[in-house]
Order: structure tokens, then C-alpha cells, then sequence
């Protein structure tokens, strides 16, 4: 599908969304980032930037979901087109919901500077959170890419982030149980860790998305669930 | 933005010169038009007033002795009419003594040489006139209608004119006596023609030309639109129907007179059909006039809408039902039109009817195909040809007449056109 | 819906169909089936031989000289170019509606009664009347001109003359009813009659329509084929060849990159 459109106002406005789309993107891996290192540093003042700017990220999801009606009734985009203008409105709102657990990560932030709760498992997390932004990022570019290769392997990968996602599961149990007095600050940290889990499993929507757009299917239900906790908590009660 | 305002100068510019060049235009066709309509104004003025005092006759109407010492009936129809009538006809011309034979011969010439046999035909049918006193109208003679009718001065001098000074001085005499009329002439009509021309009339040219063209009509619409519906809805395209067509083409545009020495060597040579006769004739003109409708009936057919044939065959119609049921209906009013045209182009033809010696003196009407006959287009170069005074304004009268029908059967092909005229 | 499609029998069976004009080949090898009872569609740009498919159905092209039609066409397993079939008789089973809405100029019952009458359908003028009225009914028009059944044709507005073809067209109880962009002369409210029309009409007979719209097609059809010089390139269930074309002509045409 190299030639463009023979009305090329449509050509135009599939760009369009598709561009708001990916910056929209682009503002979603910073707030992560930022959230992170804000959390790794205790940059408060960062925090209240991820905060402030998830707006931004709000505005440019209704802007799309403006555009993507529009260009549905105007425009009756079938097959490809179609899938590009369903595609980028289900992005935007997997996105936006990776925004809000940026923000939420970032307000956590504020609650943790109170405990001055300083823990070892900031590097898991860091680790952890390294993961899920390259899922992220490679998701996005596969997207551009319409690389069928490098979505299959963002699926693939959300498996090793949720096996970090599990053992820092176990590790802010062991914690909790050793001190109670560590139980509040744990279970932000452990909210934290499941946000970016979260954003994982939300990298892996926009995978299948990219895949969506260029297959017209999408892949079949076996990727990798390792979000075991379930599992090892009723194991720890019987235990 | 600096472009725009150039155009618009630009056009500014032009536009002077070509609203010029458009005004010129109109200009041109409006005084082509001018021109002709002058032209067709000139004719008509012309033939009419040459034309018009044919439309009335002078006639005499006076009280005739049948004398039965001129007229016996054992003698009939042999009998003195011409005495009868010059001795009546002198009881209103005191002074004029009838023993003179050259005063005689001269009030036996006032009245047309029909006058006679005019009373003759009246006595033989009925004997029992002989001895009485019946009034009488007839004709004047020619040289006294265009007295009568302005056509010789009296103020010219004698030896110039047709009738000397004591012939104008009887006529008066008759004027006097409140004799002379000037009614309508019938004769034109429902006479057939004749050596005199106060007596020719058109009747034997009119239904020489009905069956001429009757005949041409028959032969030519059946057989005309029976190639047509060939030619356009069946034949195959192929070089051989390219071929026909373009000889009906050239057929139409072959000169008239080429169809006369056809029909002439033909018909009369080889078929052996009488000389003068309308079906020859017709015949002729048929051949004239089928190439007319065949590409008048081609023309109506090639314009219904292709819809129309694709509807009845795609209902399943054969093509003949879908030529019958559709094509041919939605074309009539053209092919109609066509072949008014067609035969009203024949109904003046002149020259071929020529050649097959439809240009014969004959003074009865026909009664039917086969007798001889005359045309109105013939009748009018017969009488064109004729000396008589009297002719040139029955030439011109017979002119108007076959105008006149002329005008009606277009009028007839417009009419049928718009009333057939089918929108869709 | 699709797996009757897959499993009846097709009611017209194309295999391998050329057809050239003179040298110009229109149509290079076309196999296709048909279904009874459905809707299907035919797209394509101009000129893409779907007009020309389709008048092969009826045999409409026989009335052009110099076209040429080779392969076998079967209505009902029977082949519709054998030599013992005549035209007159095909087409009485299979209607056409044409793309510019084509009454006679004659009265609304005589149009519709026309292919009755000449086929002999009716033994007198009562039956010939319910037949009338039931072809006008089923083409939704009956309400509209019952009570001046003796008016011209000519004199309806297009949405309705386009429905007189269609009754005029069901008048002879045809079995496919083939239309050649019925849709193309008429308003948006036109069309949408004609769309209700054709698809109340596929419960009775095989529709076959050539549309220009594309979205006619995803709107009236089951299986749309989609032509392109003179190639069947596509032909599938509508919503598949709409959502997931496995053509990428197809997609460029419906996605409206190629004319």
C-alpha cells in the first residue's frame, strides 16, 4: 500500500490521527520514565510534573477520539483504513490508561517521601520498569513499522516483565510480614510495581494492535500469562 | 494576487471585441434571414399579382331566345347556337346591326367560345328550352375578361390594343345594361384544361397529381420503411451494407430527370405501361422519393434512445416484437414527416413527369391510373407555354395552388410531428 | 448465511468466460458462482468488464455484432450458450434492470404487463391484472400508482420509474434478476428504496447487482466480486472482502487508491 489516497485530504487526516497518536505516545514514555526516576530519586518536583502533565495526555485522547469520528463519517474508511482509524482509538485509550498509572506512580511518590521508606528493591523496580519502557517504545515502533517481528517479540517479553513483577511480589510479602511497621509504604511500592506491570500488559495491547492493523486479525490467546501471584498467595496461605 | 486583477483586465480587454464579433454574427444571420424572407415576400407578391385576377372570371348574364328557326330538335345537337346567342345577346346592344357578318363575327366574339356549347349542352338535355327565353351566364371571351380586368387600356391607341374602339364601345354597352360580372372563378377548380383560357381549369392537373401520388405513396412508404428497418435493425455491418448505404445516399442526390429516362426506357419501353398515365408517374416519383424515406425512417430509428430496445429484449421481446412494439411506434412521427416531405418534394416535381409525357394536352379529367393526364407542376409549365394573354395569370393562379398544397402538407408533417412527439 | 452459500447448489455456474469486443479481449477467463436467494455484488472501476459479465448472464450481449463470449455459463447446471437455448427464453428467466430507469412510453400497467403479455403468461385480462398488481407490489410501488394505473410510466419520478423496471422486470416471474447500477440516475432516498426493494426481492430470486458505490455493494450484498481489467481478481463474502480483502487490488480499490 505504497500510493497514497486518490482524495488526499484522507491521506492527510490518517496521518493526522496516527501523528497525534504517537506523540501521545511519546508524552506517555516520558511520564513514565519520569515517574520512575522521580521515585528512584525522590524528585518531588518531578513527580508534580508527571502529575500535571498527564492533562496533556487526557486533552490529545479526546482530540483523537474527535478526529477518528470524524474521519469515520466522513471519510467510510473500509479494510486497512479501517483498521488504522479502529487501531489508533483503541491505542489512545490504552495510552491515556498508561498515563493515569504514570500519574498515579508519581502521586504514590509523595505518600513514600513521608515514610522516608528507603528499600533495596528500588533497582528491581528500576529493572522492572526499564522493561515495560522498551516494551513501550518497541510496541509504538512496530506500530510505525508495521513490524510484525518486533510486536511478537513485545508479547514475548511481557513475560520476563511479569517474572519480575512476581518475585518483587514475594519480596514486599517477606517484607511485610518480617515488620508490620512496613506494611503502608510496601503496599505503594507493590501498587507502584503493579502499575508498571499494567503498563506492561497495556505495551502488549498496542503489540497486537500493530499486528491488528497489519494481519486484520489478532494473534492467537497463548501469550505468556506469568502474573502467578494468585496463585502463590493461596500457596503461601496453605504454606 | 497581482495575476488575478491581469486576468480580469485581460478579459476586460477581449471582451469589447468579442461582444463586437458576436454583435457582427447575429448581424449576419439576421439579414441572411432578412434576405431570404425578402425573397420568398418577392415570389409570393409577384405570383399573386400576377396571379389574382385569375382567381375571378368576367361573365356576361343575359336573356337567350333559343330561336327554333337556329335550333330544331330533330337536328340536335347540331343547331345555330352561336346565331341564338349573338342575336340575343345583340338585344342589349341598340344601334349594332347583326346583318353586318363583320359586326356579327365580333358580337358572336365578345362571349367565350365555350358559350355555345355551354347552351348546346343545356338544349340537349332538355328539348322542351326550345322557344323559350332563358337566362344565360357565360364566360367572356379573353380579350374582354382583361378588359374588364384592367389588363388593356382603353386610352392606349387602337392599332395597339386587342380590341379596337367599337369593341370597347359594345363592351360598355354591356356594362351599361348591368349585364357584366366578376364572380369567383370555379372554372380554375372543376374545370380540366382547355385551348381558351377563360375555360382551362386545373381539374384534370389536380387528380392526375392524387394519383400520382397516391400511387408514389403506396410504392414508396411501404417499400421505404421496409429498407429502413433492414438496413438499420437487421443487416449486418459489413462492407456490403456500407456499400447500399452509401447508394441510397447518392440515389437521393441523383437529379430528377435521370429517374425520368429510367422510367421512360423502363416502364414505358419495357413494361409497355401507357404513356402519360398517373401510375407511371407515381412510379417515378416513387423512385424519387423512396431514398427520402429510407433515410428519413433511418434517421427516426437511430434516435430512440437505446434504452428502449435494450427494456423489450431484456424482457425477453424477440427482435421483431421489440422493432414493432417499440422502435417503430416511437419513430413514426418522424418517418411521417419524412415522407410528407418526401412527397411533397414529388408533388412539384416537374421534369421526370416530362420525359414521360405527362406535359399532354388533354381537356378531361382522368378517371383513373391508367388514363392520360397532366400534373399540377406539368399543367403549369403547359400553360406557361401557351400564348394567350389569359395563361400568364392562370400560370401564376395554378402557381399559388400548388403552393398552397405545398404549405399544407408541411403544415400536416409539423402537425403529426408534434402531436406524435413522444417524451421520454 | 455463508455456509448455505458454500453448501447449495450455485443457481449460475461461470467457468473460464473471455469475452472480446472485435480483437479487444474484455474479460480474461472469469469463474465464478452464484448463489440462489442472495445478493451479489459486482465491483470495479470503469471499464472493468463487470457490466460486461453481467450482460453475458443474460445473453443481452448477443445484440452486439462483433462481441465474442467463450466458456460455459450454467443457469441451474444448464448451459446458457448451447445452441438449443434460445435467448428469447433465457431471458425471461433471468430479468435485467438497467442503470437508467427505461419505461416505455406507455401506460404504468401496460409496461409491467408487457412481458406477461408477449411470454403468454396470463390466459385473460383478470389474471393478467393480479399479476400486475403482485409485480407492483412486491416492487413497493403499488400504493403510489394503483389509482393511475392508465398514466404513462414516463410521467414518475426516476426512484419510481427505476421501481416500474423492477416490477416490469418480476411481471415475468424471472429467476435471476440482474441489475446493471440501477442506483447511479437516482437521489440518496431513491436509492435507498431500491436497496430496501433489492433486498426484500433476494428472498425470492438471485440478485445480482453492478454497482459503482462500493458501499451499496457492503450495503445490499452477501458476496461482492470485485473486477479489474477484465479480471476477476476477488470474490468473497461482502464482509470479508469490506474488512480483510486477501487482494491488495481489491484493498486499494475499496480503500480508494486506484480508480
Amino acid at each position: 500500500m505504497n500510493s497514497g489516497h486518490i482524495l488526499s485530504a484522507f491521506d492527510t487526516d490518517l496521518e493526522r490521527i496516527q501523528s497525534h497518536m504517537l506523540r501521545m505516545g511519546g508524552l506517555v514514555e516520558t511520564a513514565l520514565h519520569d515517574a520512575m526516576t522521580a521515585l528512584e530519586k525522590g524528585d518531588l518536583e518531578l513527580a508534580a510534573k508527571v502529575r500535571s502533565e498527564d492533562q496533556a495526555i487526557d486533552d490529545l485522547e479526546e482530540e483523537i477520539r474527535q478526529e477518528v469520528e470524524r474521519v469515520i463519517a466522513l471519510r467510510s474508511p473500509t479494510a486497512g483504513d479501517l483498521r488504522t482509524v479502529l487501531s489508533v482509538l483503541t491505542m489512545a485509550s490504552t495510552l491515556e490508561r498508561c498515563g493515569d498509572y504514570a500519574r498515579n506512580m508519581a502521586k504514590r511518590t509523595f505518600v513514600l517521601e513521608e515514610f522516608r521508606y528507603s528499600s533495596t528493591l528500588n533497582g528491581t523496580l528500576r529493572r522492572m520498569s526499564r522493561v515495560v519502557e522498551t516494551m513501550l517504545t518497541d510496541a509504538l515502533d512496530a506500530y510505525v513499522d508495521r513490524d510484525m517481528a518486533k510486536a511478537e517479540d513485545v508479547i514475548e517479553r511481557d513475560f520476563e516483565a511479569d517474572q519480575i513483577y512476581n518475585s518483587l511480589f514475594r519480596e514486599l510479602l517477606t517484607h511485610m510480614m518480617e515488620d508490620p511497621r512496613t506494611i503502608a509504604p510496601a503496599m505503594h511500592l507493590h501498587f507502584i510495581a503493579k502499575n508498571i506491570e499494567r503498563v506492561g500488559d497495556h505495551a502488549t495491547n498496542l503489540a497486537e494492535q500493530a499486528i491488528y492493523l497489519v494481519t486484520g486479525s489478532f494473534p492467537s490467546d497463548d501469550r505468556p500469562k506469568q502474573d502467578v501471584t494468585t496463585v502463590n498467595l493461596t500457596e503461601l496461605r496453605d504454606g | 494576487m497581482e495575476n488575478q486583477t491581469s486576468t480580469i483586465q485581460l478579459v476586460q480587454a477581449s471582451l469589447v471585441r468579442r461582444k463586437r464579433k458576436e454583435r457582427f454574427l447575429k448581424g449576419l444571420g439576421l439579414s441572411a434571414i432578412c434576405f431570404a424572407f425578402l425573397m420568398l415576400a418577392t415570389l409570393v407578391i409577384s405570383l399573386v399579382a400576377s396571379g389574382h385576377s385569375a382567381f375571378v372570371q368576367t361573365h356576361v348574364t343575359f336573356e337567350v331566345f333559343v330561336d327554333p328557326d337556329e335550333i330544331r330538335e330533330k337536328r340536335l345537337p347540331r343547331g345555330g347556337f352561336d346565331d341564338a346567342l349573338a342575336a340575343s345577346l345583340a338585344e342589349y346592344l341598340p344601334g349594332v346591326d347583326l346583318s353586318d357578318r363583320a359586326t356579327k363575327k365580333q358580337v358572336e366574339k365578345i362571349l367565350s367560345n365555350g358559350a355555345q356549347f355551354h347552351l348546346r349542352d343545356l338544349v340537349v338535355a332538355d328539348p322542351s328550352l326550345i322557344g323559350q327565353t332563358i337566362e344565360l351566364t357565360v364566360p367572356v371571351s379573353d380579350p374582354y375578361d382583361q378588359l374588364n380586368k384592367g389588363g388593356i387600356d382603353p386610352d392606349t391607341p387602337e392599332e395597339n390594343r386587342r380590341l379596337n374602339d367599337k369593341q370597347i364601345a359594345m363592351f360598355n354597352q354591356l356594362v351599361a345594361a348591368d349585364t357584366i360580372s366578376k364572380p369567383l372563378n370555379w372554372g380554375l377548380i372543376i374545370n380540366a384544361d382547355s385551348r381558351f383560357p377563360e375555360l382551362a381549369g386545373l381539374k384534370g392537373a389536380l387528380i392526375g397529381s392524387a394519383w400520382a401520388l397516391l400511387v408514389c405513396f403506396l410504392i414508396s412508404f411501404p417499400l421505404g420503411i421496409g429498407a429502413a428497418i433492414y438496413l438499420e435493425e437487421f443487416a449486418p455491418k459489413n462492407r456490403f451494407s456500407n456499400l447500399i448505404e452509401v447508394n441510397i445516399n447518392n440515389l437521393a442526390a441523383v437529379p430528377s430527370v435521370v429517374f425520368g429516362l429510367l422510367a421512360l426506357s423502363v416502364f414505358i419501353g419495357w413494361f409497355g405501361l401507357p404513356r402519360s398515365a398517373p401510375l407511371v408517374g407515381g412510379m417515378t416519383l416513387a423512385l424519387m422519393t423512396m431514398p427520402t424515406i429510407i433515410i428519413a425512417t433511418r434517421a427516426a430509428l437511430k434516435s430512440v434512445p437505446p434504452s428502449i430496445r435494450e427494456a423489450a429484449l431484456g424482457l425477453g421481446a424477440s427482435p421483431q416484437q421489440t422493432v414493432f412494439g417499440h422502435v417503430l411506434p416511437l419513430a413514426m412521427p418522424g418517418i411521417l414527416t419524412g415522407t410528407i416531405i418526401g412527397l411533397a418534394q414529388a408533388l412539384g416535381e416537374t421534369a421526370p413527369l416530362l420525359l414521360i409525357g405527362m406535359n399532354a394536352f388533354i381537356t378531361s379529367a382522368p378517371d383513373g391510373p391508367l388514363s392520360s393526364a397532366t400534373t399540377l407542376p406539368t399543367q403549369i409549365f403547359i400553360w406557361a407555354d401557351s400564348p394567350e394573354r389569359g395563361f400568364a395569370s392562370r400560370t401564376s393562379a395554378a402557381i399559388l395552388v400548388l403552393l398552397g398544397f405545398l404549405i399544407t402538407m408541411n403544415a400536416v408533417a409539423i402537425f403529426l410531428r408534434s402531436k406524435f412527439e413522444r417524451k421520454w | 448465511m455463508e455456509t448455505a452459500a458454500e453448501t447449495a447448489a450455485p443457481k449460475i455456474t461461470a467457468k473460464n468466460v473471455d469475452v472480446f469486443y472485435a480483437d479487444t479481449q474484455a474479460l480474461h477467463n472469469v469463474s465464478v458462482d452464484i448463489p440462489d436467494r442472495q445478493v451479489t455484488a459486482f465491483i470495479g472501476p470503469s471499464g472493468c468488464g463487470k457490466s460486461t459479465f453481467l450482460r453475458c448472464i443474460n445473453r443481452m450481449n448477443d445484440t452486439i455484432p462483433i462481441c465474442r463470449v467463450s466458456g460455459d455459463i450454467t443457469l441451474d447446471g444448464q448451459d446458457i450458450y448451447d445452441p438449443n437455448v434460445d435467448p428469447v427464453q433465457l431471458r425471461a428467466q433471468v430479468g435485467m434492470v438497467f442503470q437508467k430507469p427505461n419505461p416505455f412510453p406507455k401506460s404504468i400497467f401496460d409496461n409491467v404487463a408487457y412481458g406477461p403479455r408477449i411470454h403468454g403468461l396470463s390466459k385473460d385480462r383478470a389474471e393478467l391484472e393480479g399479476i400486475v398488481e403482485k409485480a407492483l407490489r412486491r416492487a413497493a410501488l403499488w400504493d403510489e400508482v394503483k389509482d393511475r394505473l392508465d398514466t404513462p410510466g414516463t410521467g414518475l419520478s426516476g426512484g419510481q420509474q427505476q421501481r416500474l423496471c423492477i416490477a416490469r422486470a418480476i411481471a415475468t416471474r424471472p429467476e435471476v434478476l440482474l441489475m446493471d447500477e440501477p442506483c447511479s440516475a437516482l437521489d440518496p432516498i431513491a436509492t435507498a428504496q431500491i436497496e430496501e426493494l433489492i433486498q426484500d426481492l433476494s428472498s425470492r430470486f438471485s440478485v445480482v447487482i453492478v454497482t459503482h458505490s462500493m458501499q451499496q455493494a457492503a450495503r445490499v450484498s452477501q458476496r461482492t466480486a470485485f473486477f479489474h481489467l477484465g479480471n476477476l481478481v476477488e470474490f468473497g463474502n461482502t464482509d470479508d472482502i469490506f474488512t480483510r480483502p486477501s487482494d491488495s487490488r481489491t484493498e486499494a480499490y475499496i480503500t480508494g487508491r486506484i480508480g
